[in-house]
């Protein structure tokens, strides 16, 4: 089995050489276009209440998508399979469902759209009286600088700073997750498994033999 | 219902309460039996049986026994009241319910004299309730009024709305109304009427005091620690439908003798 893994992995990663990583955007965005649309015309689970709905579609979409951005280097790490030529898109759509979950939050549930002012002002109280909301928010805004920063004049740029600071997803997607659990009623099963999932794919990263190794002779000390 | 979107006066809105379709009634629901999404009770109250139905009546009563639903209701004919209700997610519709007073029936159970509360259960088939199975809450859900709120001419045991028998997943075959409070007061699927001397126990409230008072009157004047509860978004107003204020008990200002020297930014 050891033998025929490489063969397996190069084989996939001679496929998705072939594909484009711009058609994640493309995807991603006539996703986001088609639930709007779908909110729009009040169909399928839109038809009572949109506005919630939708809300819910990006955040949760948005999500998944920083999630699966943590899965590209595991899955290098124990497979071979190498979706690194698709992680900034991953990670930019990501940040784009954000963007758009919090264009429903003010502009359409919080009635920014009418009342801008007072949409505004509602979004810095929110932000400090409602913890899941402060949590939300705190996970947006470390997003910006990531974005910001994610296109090849950047990384050349910050050389070794720029792997720093995109470490911060690993607080980023915690947060997410915290987010969407704090927001539940009653036991829910699905913001826990993506927490859960989160917190896996973040143990897969840490060097837990190096770490042992280098304790224990303090310990003994 | 379009029009209530763009937010009429208040004294408008209580004249002209336009109940929602029977779509938005039947399509958007809390019954976490069938699990908490909102399309869930649509998707999956279907399997829950409730021929036969019987409902036990014990505690501070003349009258225990079991009932059937029809035994319950005796003579009392259901007759339509047009009420706003309000969910503590902070959404409201209009139904048109159709119900007997609870007051009639508690009469005809015989309210002993040292009841002071009326405590409710709700039905658990975990064969026919994914909810139940995944324990999503402490089941079966109970709830409970304090004897005089029971007792007022507003509270209705529903049986029906737009003049057909109760939904199930709205809460067949019987259910509480009581427009003045959040939703989830409103029990559904009721199998059990007990008349306490002492306040029974409520889901919401054993699970997240801080959160879900006994109480629970819609007060705009007191925010769910997770949200607002200052403004609410009728349903049926689409996706540019704008929030509207919050009443103080939802509208229903006769209750608020009921209330008379209670602070109820404490007993919320």
């Amino acid at each position: 089995m050891a033998a025929k893994a490489p063969t397996f992995a190069q084989r996939i990663n001679k496929g998705l050489r072939r594909v484009p990583p711009w058609l994640i955007y493309v995807i991603g965005f006539a996703w986001m276009g088609w639930e709007f649309w779908r909110a729009l015309s009040a169909i399928g689970p839109y038809a009572v209440e949109p506005i919630n709905v939708l809300e819910r579609e990006y955040g949760l979409r948005a999500l998944q998508l920083l999630v699966a951005g943590l899965v590209v280097t595991p899955l290098m790490r124990w497979t071979r399979v190498s979706l690194i030529r698709f992680r900034r898109a991953i990670g930019l759509m990501a940040f784009y469902f954000v963007l758009a979950h919090f264009a429903v939050f003010v502009l359409l549930d919080l009635g920014g759209f009418f009342d801008p002012g007072y949409a505004l002002a509602q979004v810095w109280t929110e932000t400090i009286k409602r913890p899941y909301i402060t949590v939300g928010m705190a996970a947006l805004v470390l997003l910006i600088p990531l974005a910001l920063t994610s296109n090849d004049w950047a990384m050349r740029r910050m050389r070794q700073g720029w792997k720093q600071m995109h470490r911060l997803v690993y607080v980023i997607v915690p947060l997410a997750g915290v987010h969407f659990l704090w927001l539940a009623k009653g036991f829910q099963i699905e913001p826990i498994l993506y927490l859960v999932g989160t917190a896996l794919l973040l143990a897969l990263r840490v060097d837990w033999r190096g770490l042992m190794e280098r304790k224990s002779p303090n310990k003994a000390a | 219902a379009a029009g209530l979107g763009l937010g009429p006066s208040m004294a408008a809105a209580q004249e002209t309460l336009e109940p929602n379709s029977l779509e938005e009634i039947t399509s958007y629901n809390n019954f976490y039996e069938f699990g908490t999404g909102k399309q869930d009770p649509e998707r999956y109250a279907d399997e829950m049986v409730i021929e036969p139905w019987s409902i036990t009546v014990d505690g501070l009563v003349d009258n225990p026994g079991e009932y059937s639903l029809a035994e319950l209701l005796g003579d009392l004919t259901p007759e339509e009241r047009i009420y706003r209700f309000r969910c503590v997610e902070a959404w409201s519709m209009v139904v048109p319910w159709q119900g007997v007073e609870l007051a009639d029936i508690l009469t005809r159970l015989g309210v002993q004299d040292e009841a002071r509360y009326v405590a409710f259960e709700t039905v658990v088939q975990p064969e026919n309730m994914p909810g139940v199975r995944r324990g999503v809450l402490d089941f079966p859900y109970v709830e409970g009024l304090r004897l005089d709120e029971a007792m007022h001419p507003l509270t209705l045991l529903a049986t029906g709305l737009y003049d057909q028998p109760m939904p199930k997943q709205n809460g067949a075959p019987i259910r509480l109304v009581v427009p003045w409070k959040y939703g989830f007061k409103s029990i559904k699927s009721i199998v059990r009427i007990s008349l306490t001397a002492e306040e029974p126990p409520a889901t919401w409230n054993r699970l997240n005091p801080r959160e879900y008072g006994f109480y629970s009157n819609v007060n705009p004047n007191v925010d769910h620690p997770r949200w607002s509860q200052a403004t609410e978004r009728v349903i049926g107003g689409g996706l540019f439908a704008q929030r509207q204020p919050t009443q103080m008990f939802n509208g229903y200002d006769e209750v608020a003798s009921l209330y008379e020297g209670m602070d109820l930014q404490a007993q919320f």
